[in-house]
């Protein structure tokens, strides 16, 4: 096994050309390990190790955004008191993220690129109108997070490209919600999650473990826009139809996962949306 | 006593003990195992591939054993290695030893094994079609009754008849460290050492299809990293595989599972169906029981019969009931085989008995804690095995002690108002009684026989020589403490022999609860053969058992002091086999535990909010190793209750790995209030009863009740996962 650690962002990139097609970049390597030794030998092609390079290292507040360094991680954002303020849905969801072994070492870039439909980041990035801005050889791009999907694991990059950073607008947001409902209370998977945001861009409903990416229901966004009435939690299931697509898996069921989606969607909505739930206030659960 | 420090406690905390991987073994070649792809068929052919140099392999097959190629245990149905035949995914078949770890994960890959499959049984619940049937004419492997007085009777002139179907699923032990083993000769023996419960289980294993005599086999237990009764039978195989490739290869050989293949390759607790049909009179008292326990036995015997046997003995609970017909069956499937489990058959009919105390006491309108107040067995009353109870425990305390250190009753008024009041969360309260048998049971103590020695060293100190194994439960510090205290000596003039078969008598397995209670009581006695050896008078303690020592080794330079002892039977017990009747077990320990639980009704999510368990356990040796182990097996059942599935295809586990078999983090447990209640066996050491097993059995149930309580629907399957209660919930609701 061969462990390549560059200095600099070309460096990398050089790397990644030289070593194509097996080379991969590294940063937590939190994923990469999770199938070790089982997969060694599809993992035989030269790692690229990033987190020596400074350019990716850390995160900074400009006058609109927030940037996150490539090799920014959980960690970095839970103990950012501006974090915890002015976006609090990023240091929410980053706490549900494995426990804190998991917080210090995994990167919000690498929970992009690890492209997993249940990855707990993403949903709260692309809530908030994040970007990716990539870098190859030759030439950089800055693609929004809800367009960097193609498929399932499908990346809007270019091979032997990597990401340089996260751009995330300072957009402030008078209602946030992070829901991870996980196969337990730490150390989880999620089997059903949502990152619900909105400010004056409207509303953003995120939802990951539904669909073969993390995705957005413009459906539903488009219905809180305009106010539409929704008296149950079933009656949010033929919205959320029209984007996701949940499976049965090892860890849980299609109809589990629709069902329980629109229970706590509804369920964070209805407090604070005048037009979901029943005149009463008395809801179903 | 204050409880003493454990003996091993800082080594494990240090990272300074050394499990079988860690022991570097000079020239040691590493072995894996190739196994069956399909869960039934014959054997076409074995491809090697030609992606490795096989000439650097040793390879062994089914034609490399020596002896028999079955694996001993209470039959010999299991093939150390498959032949012709495959009964399991996952079967062995085939062996490979090579220096490298890497090359032998390389090599697995490169064999294939060609099965011509056929019709496999894998769902024990229904009768097997005719094309998959194995065994006799409906695949069970064992078949066992109890009767007391006349059910059917008693059913017909009951005022009411209330019958549940109760199912349990299976349990991966998750012990921290998997199962290891390493193997090689000296002088002519073979030596086994590694990860195990039972080192003469092993030993047993190991001169049966090596055709080799005691003398010639020695079997070492390594610092093992927890067993729940998943080393109880399974380190025979590995070790027979990690002999059979040390043999053919003349060099060490060690075997060390990766989770992956521990979780999917190995035994885990048996999975059961239970049916009961009680009859009762208006005011809930118990009129006749009758009760059907099937489980599923996987493909070979291994301990079924007698996870059955136990799972029926404690089918009817602590109650006492005049009219009893029991029915267990074991059946044989072609699942990976299932085997030994803390509790062993217990928790799986407890989960189903009690929960069906809570259906009658629904259906005639009682409260659950008055109902069972009723039935509850009082002195002089007879168990289903119509054994006699009478220990002066009083078990309506038990279970009233529960209910005020739960302070259930208030909860259960604060939560009715809460649940009238939220939008999506609910809350309730459940209780379980129960009750476990330490020791073998009926007269397997006898069989055991087992024997303990406690030998004076030339340096002054004694030390017990016992097959019994330290596997995380503290039997090093108990069985320090209790020979110190027997003698009045320092607890630093006691050492524990390492379980060695070359230096240490077979106590009997490391298993049943029978650790503290029946082998600490050989300490006891051995150190009281140890006083006579010396000439000591019986109550000679302290300064005059090391001047006797240091006596006797001044006369006899050249001959050791050793005390011996062997399992004597306590007076007045008789078990019938035939009519499985009689005192199932020398003594029972009696517990009662309260769950609060809440339900999410948004995520179909239960979280338990509190836990209490009150035990009446004899006699607490060491609290802090006492309470761990009630503390651990309430989150242990926790997790059979709530989180626990095997996903099963075609006979294999698919979900074995620990990201996707969900055992309790910390974040998933409440606390736990343990609560002892003392009254002294007689037959135990210092007093003391069995205590390992008991708190696997209450806390499913308890739980489960507690669901029904703040839901008002039956959980009767278990693991009760939000998946399965959102179906539960949905089909109420339909
Ligand atoms: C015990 C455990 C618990 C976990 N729990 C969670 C959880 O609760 N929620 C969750 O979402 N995830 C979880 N994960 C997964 C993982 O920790 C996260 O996805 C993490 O964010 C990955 O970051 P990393 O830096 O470790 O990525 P790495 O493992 O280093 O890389 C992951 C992938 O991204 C690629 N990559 C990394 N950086 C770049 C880059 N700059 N440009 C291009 N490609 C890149 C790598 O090639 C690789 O394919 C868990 C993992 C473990 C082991």
């Amino acid at each position: 096994m061969k462990i390549l650690t560059p200095n600099s962002i070309p460096e990398a990139l050089r790397m990644l050309k030289d070593g194509s097609p097996d080379a991969r970049p590294i940063a937590g390597a939190t994923d990469l390990l999770v199938h070790w030794p089982d997969q060694r030998t599809s993992h035989a092609g030269p790692f690229v190790d990033l987190s020596r390079i400074d350019a990716l290292r850390g995160h900074r507040w400009t006058e609109d955004e927030l940037v996150l360094g490539a090799l920014t991680t959980y960690w970095d954002i839970i103990t950012d008191p501006r974090a915890n303020d002015e976006l609090p849905i990023l240091p929410r969801a980053a706490r549900t993220v494995g426990a804190v072994q998991i917080q210090t070492r995994g990167t919000w870039a690498g929970n992009i690129a690890n492209a997993s439909p249940a990855a707990d980041g993403v949903p709260a990035l692309m809530a908030l109108d994040a970007e990716v801005e990539t870098a190859g050889e030759n030439d950089t791009a800055r693609v929004p997070l809800d367009a960097f999907y193609l498929g399932y694991k499908q990346l809007n990059m270019q091979p032997g490209w990597i990401i340089t950073a996260i751009h995330v607008p300072r957009r402030r947001c008078d209602f946030s919600s992070f829901i991870k409902v996980g196969t337990r209370n730490a150390q989880a998977i999620t089997k059903v999650g949502a990152a619900v945001t909105h400010s004056d861009a409207g509303w953003r409903v995120v939802a990951n473990s539904m669909a073969p990416t993390v995705r957005r229901c413009r459906a539903l966004e488009d219905a809180l826009d305009r106010g539409i009435s929704i008296a149950s939690p079933d009656a949010l299931i033929p919205l959320l139809e029209q984007d996701l697509a949940p499976i049965d898996d090892i860890r849980s069921t299609a109809a589990y996962r629709m069902n329980v989606l629109a229970r706590v969607l509804f369920h964070e909505l209805a407090p604070v949306c005048p037009f979901i739930g029943t005149t009463s206030g008395r809801n179903a659960p | 006593m204050a409880a003493s420090t454990r003996i091993e406690g800082i080594d494990k905390l240090a990272g300074r003990e050394r499990y079988i991987d860690d022991l570097d073994i000079p020239g040691c070649w590493w072995g894996m195992t190739k196994r069956s792809p399909v869960p039934r068929g014959t054997i076409r052919e074995i491809r090697f591939g030609p992606g490795v140099d096989w000439s650097e392999f040793v390879v062994v097959d089914h034609r490399d054993i020596p002896g028999p190629n079955q694996v001993r245990l209470i039959e010999l149905d299991q093939p150390v290695l498959a032949s012709e035949y495959v009964r399991h995914v996952h079967e062995p078949v085939v062996l490979i030893a090579h220096p490298s770890r890497a090359m032998c994960r390389r090599a697995i890959r490169e064999i294939e094994i060609i099965v011509d499959p056929e019709p496999a049984a894998l769902d024990f619940r229904v009768p097997p079609a005719p094309e998959q049937i194995q065994h006799g004419p409906d695949n069970v492997l064992s078949h066992l009754t109890i009767t007391k007085g006349d059910a059917e009777r008693a059913l017909r002139d009951a005022p009411h008849i209330i019958e549940g179907v109760y199912e349990t699923g299976a349990q991966e032990h998750v012990y921290l460290e998997t199962q290891g083993m390493a193997a090689w000769e000296e002088d002519g023996t073979i030596v086994v050492k590694g990860s195990m419960q039972c080192p003469y289980y092993v030993l047993n294993a190991l001169t049966h299809a090596l055709a080799r005599d005691e003398k010639h086999v020695r079997v070492v237990q390594a610092p093992t990293g927890g067993g729940f009764g998943g080393k109880e039978d399974f380190p025979s195989v590995i070790a027979l595989h990690a002999a059979l490739l040390a043999l053919k290869a003349g060099r060490p050989v060690k075997i060390i599972y990766d989770r992956a293949e521990d979780m999917a390759c190995t035994t885990k607790r048996h999975p059961a169906l239970v049916r009961h049909r009680t009859g009762v009179d208006s005011d809930g008292r118990l009129l006749a029981q009758q009760i059907e326990m099937t489980i599923d036995g996987g493909a070979y015997v291994t301990l079924s019969p007698v996870v059955l046997s136990r799972g029926i003995i404690h089918a009817g609970g602590p109650y006492a009931c005049d009219n009893v017909s029991i029915v267990g069956r074991a059946v044989f499937t072609n699942a990976v085989p299932f085997g030994a489990f803390r509790g062993f058959g217990a928790p799986q009919s407890q989960f189903a008995g009690e929960r069906h105390m809570d259906r009658i006491a629904r259906t005639l309108g009682i409260d659950p804690a008055e109902l069972r107040r009723r039935n509850l067995i009082r002195d002089g009353q007879t168990t289903s095995t119509s054994q006699t109870i009478n220990d002066g425990t009083d078990r309506v305390a038990v279970l009233d002690t529960a209910i005020r250190l739960a302070d259930a009753e208030k909860n259960q008024q604060e939560d009715r108002a809460f649940n009238a009041s939220h939008p999506y969360l609910r809350r309730g309260t459940g209780i379980a009684c129960i009750y476990h048998g330490g020791g073998f049971t009926g007269s397997g103590e006898v069989h055991l026989a087992s024997r303990l020695h406690v030998a004076a060293l030339p340096d002054g100190r004694v030390e017990v020589r016992t097959a019994t194994t330290e596997i995380g439960q503290g039997m090093l510090t108990i069985f320090t403490d209790i020979a110190a205290d027997r003698l009045g000596l320092d607890r630093s003039r006691v050492t524990i022999a390492d379980a060695d078969t070359a230096r240490v008598p077979n106590s009997g397995p490391t298993v049943a609860s029978r650790t503290a209670m029946v082998v600490g009581k050989l300490v006891e006695d051995a150190c009281d053969d140890l006083r006579r050896t010396l000439g000591l008078d019986p109550v000679a303690r302290g300064g005059a058992v090391t001047d006797a020592i240091d006596n006797w080794y001044r006369t006899h330079p050249d001959r050791e002091p050793v005390g011996r002892a062997q399992y004597r039977q306590p007076p007045g017990i008789h078990w019938d086999d035939e009519t499985y009747r009689g005192d199932a077990y020398g003594t029972f320990a009696w517990a009662a535990y309260a769950a609060r639980v809440e339900v999410d009704l948004r995520t179909f999510q239960t979280r338990v909010l509190g836990f209490q368990t009150v035990q009446e356990i004899g006699k607490v040796l060491n609290e802090t190793l006492a309470r761990g182990q009630i503390a651990g097996g309430v989150v242990q059942a926790i997790g059979w209750a709530l989180l626990e599935e095997c996903v099963w295809r075609d006979g294999a586990m698919a979900n074995a790995q620990l990201t996707n078999y969900i055992i309790p983090t910390a974040a998933d447990v409440p606390p736990i209030g343990v609560h002892f209640l003392e009254n002294p066996y007689p037959h135990g050491a210092r007093g003391a009863k069995g205590i390992g097993e008991l708190p696997m059995d209450g806390p499913a149930p308890a739980i489960a009740n507690a669901v029904a309580d703040a839901l008002g629907v039956e959980p009767d399957t278990i693991p009760l996962t939000p998946e399965r209660l959102m179906e539960l919930m949905t089909h109420a609701r339909a």
